[in-house]
């Protein structure tokens, strides 16, 4: 065994369900671990950590290889819906929380949740916009320095 | 895996630091094995937390991972993480002497 891992910022950039769960995921598995971590939403990952729209993530069904279903059925209204409805029942019957509630729990564990700050200003937000466990709207240079001595996670 | 003396008893220690052997813990192995983990005191919410996960183990076969431990302890996320600052189902279960509980959420 080598060296254990001591810190892990993750980046989240995608604002599909699928998309935003793993970085999650990783930042609760490595706090359950004792390892320090740090999340940063940027572009579509705001949404996860926007007041009016986290609850509404959905599964992308158009594009979307990994859903084994024709693009051309996934355009159609409401597919997408379907598809999500459907991923959150399976997630609901092995006890994963639903986005809110996986977003709080995060945070309780000690987590550092931050905003991009170049997303931010392109999407007209602000910090009010966003959760109350939001610590703060950073830049890139400030995520570096946060990320300092640990490991990165893109996803 | 290691072999050590802990509260006077003579255990064997998975590689994580983990008692290979549960039924050989006591309660006094406990406060030996939280100072291992830089807990110096356990107060009677550590022990509630401790018992809990020792009474899981012994009912279902393991023990929960940290939002199964919220939930069913009733002791919310936040207070488990001040408790056991290095990961609570982990450092709870070595301290309770039973295996590490396997789950990713």
């Amino acid at each position: 065994m080598g060296e254990a891992i001591e810190k892990v910022s993750i980046i989240v950039s995608q604002g599909s369900l699928e998309g935003v769960y793993p970085g999650l995921i990783m930042a609760n598995g490595a706090r359950a671990e004792g390892i320090e971590a740090n999340l940063f939403f940027t572009f579509f990952g705001l949404d996860a950590i926007h007041k009016k729209r986290l609850e509404h993530l959905k599964v992308a069904a158009v594009g979307n290889p990994g859903m084994h279903m024709a693009s051309l059925i996934g355009v159609l209204p409401g597919m997408s819906g379907i598809a999500t409805h459907m991923m959150e029942k399976r997630m609901e019957e092995h006890d994963i929380p639903g986005l809110p509630e996986f977003i709080e729990m995060v945070a309780d564990t000690g987590c550092g949740l931050y905003a991009c700050k170049a997303s931010v200003d392109l999407f007209g937000f602000n910090k009010e916009d966003f959760i109350d466990q939001v610590e703060d709207v950073i830049t890139v240079g400030e995520f570096y320095g946060k990320a300092a001595g640990g490991q990165i996670i893109f996803t | 895996m290691t072999t050590d003396t802990i509260a006077g008893t003579a255990v064997q220690l998975n590689d994580e630091g983990f008692l290979v052997d549960p039924s050989q813990w006591t309660e006094e192995m406990a406060v030996e094995l939280a100072r291992r983990e830089d807990i110096d005191a356990l107060t009677d919410r550590h022990w509630q937390v401790i018992r809990f996960m020792r009474q899981q183990y012994e009912d279902t076969g393991t023990g929960p991972n940290v939002r199964m431990l919220a939930k069913t302890s009733g002791i919310p996320v936040k207070e488990l993480y001040q408790l056991f600052p290095k990961g609570p189902a982990k450092t709870a279960a070595k301290i309770a002497g039973i295996p590490k509980p396997r789950g990713c959420i």
